[in-house]
C-alpha cells in the first residue's frame, strides 16, 4: 500500500512540475554586493508596497560584487539576473565578458556613497588617525632610516606620541571584500606616498605593492567574514582597531567608538561633502535588453533613484547610505532616462 | 603474565598447591581501576558533549527569547471616511491604496502633541515601525465597519524603541552613544506612563517575509520555502533511492561494475554540499532553464545530496529482512517481483523512512548549495508554488546574522531555535516510525 501511494504521489508531483515551468518571469531578479544589499532590500520592499497589485516585489540575492557581476554577464534571458549590485565600478574585463555573452548594453546607476570608518571598543583610548599612521601600523615593510625594513612598530605610541599607548592590533577587511580595495587605495596608498623611501621606487607597480603589502606577524588580521565578526573580535580584544561601514558603526554606537581620520569625524555630512577621505561610490548595473521585457524593471530603477529612497531624508539614507548631492542625483536620473550605456 | 601462570598450572596441576590460582589482589585492583578509569573517560566524553549542547541552548534561548515579544504602541487612529471610502461606498482599491502611513502619523502627532516642527516630527516618526501602514491596512481590511470611527490600534514600535526597552543598559549611555535621543526617550516614558506601550507576542516573526525593518521581519517565507524543498526531496529522493537500492540489492549481478557503483554511492555521500550547488547551477538553471531562487531547484539539488543516504539506508534495511520471508513467499508461488513488492520492501519501509528523514534533516540545514542557485535572497512575498522565489530557514539565519541592526541579533537566535525545533520534530518522527513499525526477528 505504502509503496503504491508513494509511487502515485511521485507521478502527480512530476506532472505538476512539468506544467509549472513554462511561465514567463514577472519578478525582477537582483544579485551582488552585500554592502549594497541593505539599500537594495529597502528599495525592493518599498517598491513592492508602492506598486502592490501591479508589480511583484523584486528578489535581492546576496553574494558579493564579483559573483553578482559574473552572474550578470552570464547572458541575456529570463534565467539571468536583471540587475547586479556592486560596491565598485565594473571592470573592463567584466565588460568584455558581458559583451562576449551577448550583454552588450549595460546601464550604470550610482546610488550614493559608503563611508568606511576605523573604530575601537569603547574601553579603548580615543584615536585621531592619519592615513600615514595606519600605513605605518599595517604595512609589511616601512621606511626606517632611509630604507624599507620589516615593520618594527608594536605600539601606537611608537608611531606618533599623540596616539594612545596601546599595542597595535588591527582587524582589516580580507582580500575578497570590496572594502579592502578602498582601504588600500584611500588609506594605505594615501598614507605611504609622502615618504621619500617610497618615492624613490621608480616602478609604479612595485611602489603600489610596497604600500599595499600587509604585515603577516599577527598584528594585522584579515577578516573574511562580515562586520559582525570584526565587532566580536573587538569585544574580545578591547585595545584593537577595526574597519567598519559607517552604517554598522551607527547601529553599534554603544559598543564601539569611531576614530577621526585627518581630523575629520566620519558622519553622513562629512562624507557627503567629501571632507572625510575614506569613502567609495556604490552602484548597480542594469541590463538594457531586459527593460520592457521584465515587468517593472524601469519603474524599479526610477523608484530607487527617487528622493523617497536616496534623497537626503530617504529610507536608504536612514539605513546608512551617504546621499549624493541633489545635482548629482538629477544627473544620474537624466542619464538613465536617456539610456546612457557603459562602454 | 596470565599465560605463564596458566601454563604452569596446566602443566602439572596436582603437583602444586593452588597458591598461584588465588587472585593476586594488587593486580586485580589495578585492573578494576583501569576499568573505572575507562568508564570515567566515557562519562567525561558525554559530559563534555552535553556541556557544549547545554551552553549552546542556553545562549540561544537567553538571546532569542526576547524576539518572541515585540513592543507595540497604542494609538487612537481616526479612520477617515473621506479617505477610505470616498463617495460613501467602500471600494476595495481605495481601501488597499489609502495613505495609512499618514493616518498613523497623525495619530502619533496628536498623542505626543507635536505641531509643525519638522525635526520633532521626524524624531517622532522614528518611534514607529516603517510597516505601520501595512499593519493598519490589515486591520481595516479585516473589519471595514471600523471606517469612520476613531479606534484604539496597537502598532509595532520601531526596532530602536524595542531594543531600548528590552536592554536596560541603553538608558545609562551618553546621548551620542544611543540610537534614541533624550527627547525620544522622554516620549517613550510618557507613552509608557499612559499605558500606551506594551510588549505583545511577536506574530510577525513567524508569519512575515523578509524585511529591512527588524520589527517587520519574519521567517514565514523561509518556513514555506523549506517545506516546499523538503516535499521535493521526499518526492524525488525517496522513490529514486528505493528503486536504485532494490535493483542493486535484489537484481544486480555481483561484478566489477556493481562494485564500482557501490563505491561511488558511498563516495557521493561524502561530497561537500557546495559541489551539488555547482551541479545544480550547471544542470537545472543553465541547461534545463529552470527559474532562479525557486524551491523546486533547491529541492532537486538537496535530493541529489540526500540520494546516497537513502540508497545506503534502504540497502541496509533490505538486507535485514530475513531470507526465510523471501523463501516462504517463493515457496507459496510468488514471483520475484511479488516477493519484493509485497514482502521485502514493505518490511524494509520503517528503516527506509528513518534513513530518508535523517537525510532530509541534514538537507534542511544546508545553505551552501542554495547560494549558487539564488536562494540566499531577500524575499518578501510568499511563494504560491514551488516555482516562485523563496528562501530557506538556514539562509534566513545567515542573512540575519550579517545584518547590522541590533534587533536582528535576538531574531537570529530565535530563528536558530525555530530551525532546531524543525530538526527535533523530524528526528522524533524518525524515531517514532522506527519504534512503531520496525519488526524484530
Amino acid at each position: 500500500m505504502l509503496v503504491r501511494t508513494i509511487a502515485a504521489g511521485t507521478f502527480t508531483a512530476l506532472a505538476v512540475l512539468a506544467t509549472g515551468t513554462a511561465q514567463a518571469r514577472d519578478q525582477i531578479q537582483i544579485a551582488g554586493s552585500s554592502t549594497v544589499l541593505p539599500f537594495a532590500n529597502i528599495a525592493a520592499e518599498q517598491f513592492g508596497k508602492a506598486f502592490a497589485g501591479k508589480f511583484k516585489t523584486p528578489i535581492v540575492e546576496s553574494g558579493g560584487s564579483s559573483a553578482g557581476l559574473k552572474n550578470f554577464c552570464g547572458g541575456i534571458g529570463e534565467n539571468t539576473i536583471d540587475i547586479a549590485n556592486s560596491s565598485r565600478k565594473i571592470r573592463p574585463r567584466e565588460i568584455e565578458e558581458c559583451k562576449k555573452n551577448g550583454v552588450a548594453e549595460i546601464q550604470e546607476i550610482k546610488i550614493g556613497y559608503d563611508g568606511i570608518v576605523f573604530a575601537s571598543s569603547t574601553q579603548s583610548g580615543k584615536f585621531a588617525l592619519e592615513p600615514k599612521h595606519i600605513y605605518l601600523a599595517v604595512a609589511a615593510q616601512v621606511p626606517v632610516k632611509g630604507k624599507l625594513a620589516a615593520n618594527p612598530y608594536r605600539n601606537w605610541k611608537e608611531i606618533d606620541p599623540k596616539l594612545p599607548d596601546q599595542p597595535i592590533q588591527l582587524f582589516i577587511p580580507g582580500e575578497k571584500h570590496g572594502t579592502r580595495e578602498v582601504f588600500e587605495e584611500k588609506v594605505l596608498e594615501a598614507g605611504c606616498h609622502d615618504f621619500p623611501e617610497i618615492k624613490a621606487i621608480t616602478d609604479a607597480k612595485a611602489r603600489a605593492n610596497a604600500c599595499k603589502a600587509v604585515r603577516k606577524d599577527g598584528l594585522s588580521v584579515d577578516i573574511d567574514g562580515d562586520y559582525t565578526e570584526t565587532l566580536a573580535r573587538l569585544q574580545r580584544t578591547p585595545t584593537a582597531v577595526g574597519v567598519f561601514g559607517l552604517s554598522f558603526y551607527d547601529q553599534n554606537r554603544d559598543k564601539i567608538q569611531v576614530a577621526t581620520v585627518s581630523g575629520i569625524e566620519p558622519s553622513v555630512e562629512t562624507i557627503a561633502d567629501g571632507k572625510y577621505p575614506v569613502s567609495r561610490p556604490l552602484y548597480f548595473y542594469v541590463k538594457k535588453a531586459h527593460i520592457g521585457v521584465i515587468p517593472g524593471l524601469k519603474e524599479y530603477v526610477q523608484f530607487f533613484l527617487s528622493d523617497k529612497i536616496v534623497g537626503d531624508e530617504g529610507m536608504a539614507v536612514d539605513k546608512g547610505l551617504i546621499p549624493m548631492p541633489a545635482a548629482e542625483r538629477a544627473a544620474v536620473r537624466a542619464a538613465f532616462g536617456k539610456g546612457a550605456l557603459v562602454n | 603474565m596470565t599465560d605463564s601462570t596458566l601454563r604452569m598450572s596446566t602443566a602439572d596441576p596436582l603437583a602444586r598447591t593452588p597458591r598461584k590460582l588465588t587472585f593476586d589482589s594488587k593486580r586485580i585492583r589495578a585492573r578494576y581501576a583501569a576499568e573505572r578509569r575507562f568508564r570515567a573517560y566515557g562519562v567525561a566524553a558525554i559530559v563534555f558533549g552535553l556541556a557544549f549542547l547545554v551552553w549552546l541552548f542556553a545562549t540561544l534561548i537567553l538571546q532569542g527569547y526576547g524576539a518572541l515579544q515585540q513592543t507595540r504602541i497604542k494609538f487612537d487612529v481616526t479612520l477617515d471616511r473621506e479617505i477610505l471610502a470616498p463617495g460613501g461606498t467602500v471600494d476595495d482599491t481605495a481601501l488597499r491604496t489609502a495613505d495609512y502611513t499618514a493616518m498613523v502619523r497623525t495619530a502619533l502627532r496628536t498623542t505626543l502633541g507635536i505641531g509643525s516642527d519638522r525635526v520633532a516630527r521626524r524624531e517622532a516618526y522614528a518611534l514607529m515601525s516603517n510597516g505601520a501602514d501595512s499593519e493598519l491596512r490589515r486591520i481595516v481590511l479585516a473589519d471595514p465597519t471600523l471606517i469612520g470611527k476613531t479606534v484604539p490600534v496597537w502598532i509595532s514600535a520601531s526596532a530602536d524603541v524595542d531594543t531600548f526597552l528590552k536592554d536596560q543598559k541603553q538608558r545609562q549611555l551618553a546621548e551620542d552613544r544611543r540610537r534614541l535621543n533624550d527627547r525620544q526617550i522622554a516620549w517613550i516614558d510618557r507613552l509608557t506612563a499612559d499605558g500606551r506601550i506594551d510588549r505583545q507576542f511577536n506574530t510577525a516573526l513567524f508569519v512575515n517575509g523578509a524585511s529591512s525593518d527588524p520589527e517587520q521581519a519574519g521567517m514565514g517565507v523561509a518556513i514555506v520555502g523549506s517545506l516546499y524543498m523538503m516535499l521535493v526531496v521526499l518526492l524525488t529522493a525517496l522513490p529514486v533511492g528505493v528503486a536504485a537500492a532494490v535493483y542493486l540489492e535484489e537484481f544486480a549481478p555481483r561484478n566489477r561494475w556493481t562494485d564500482l557503483i557501490e563505491v561511488n554511492i558511498n563516495n557521493l555521500a561524502a561530497v561537500p554540499s557546495i559541489v551539488f550547488g555547482l551541479l545544480g547551477l550547471a544542470i537545472f538553471l543553465n541547461f534545463f532553464g529552470m527559474p532562479r531562487s525557486a524551491p523546486v531547484v533547491g529541492g532537486l539539488v538537496l535530493s541529489l545530496m540526500t540520494l546516497p543516504v537513502v540508497i545506503i539506508a534502504t540497502r541496509a534495511s533490505i538486507k535485514a529482512v530475513p531470507p526465510s520471508i523471501r523463501e516462504a513467499a517463493l515457496g507459496v508461488g510468488a514471483s520475484k517481483m511479488q516477493v519484493i513488492m509485497h514482502h521485502v520492501v514493505p518490511l524494509a519501509m520503517p528503516g527506509v523512512l528513518t534513513g530518508t528523514i535523517i537525510g532530509m534533516a541534514r538537507a534542511l540545514g544546508e545553505t551552501a548549495p542554495l547560494l549558487l542557485i539564488g536562494m540566499v535572497a531577500f524575499v518578501v512575498a510568499y511563494p504560491a508554488t514551488p516555482f516562485d522565489p523563496a528562501t530557506a530557514l538556514p539562509v534566513q539565519i545567515y542573512m540575519w546574522a550579517g545584518a547590522s541592526e541590533r534587533a536582528f541579533v535576538e531574531r537570529t537566535s530565535a530563528a536558530i531555535l525555530i530551525l532546531l525545533a524543525f530538526l527535533v520534530v523530524m528526528n522524533a518522527t524518525a524515531v517514532i516510525l522506527r519504534r512503531r513499525f520496525e519488526r524484530r526477528w
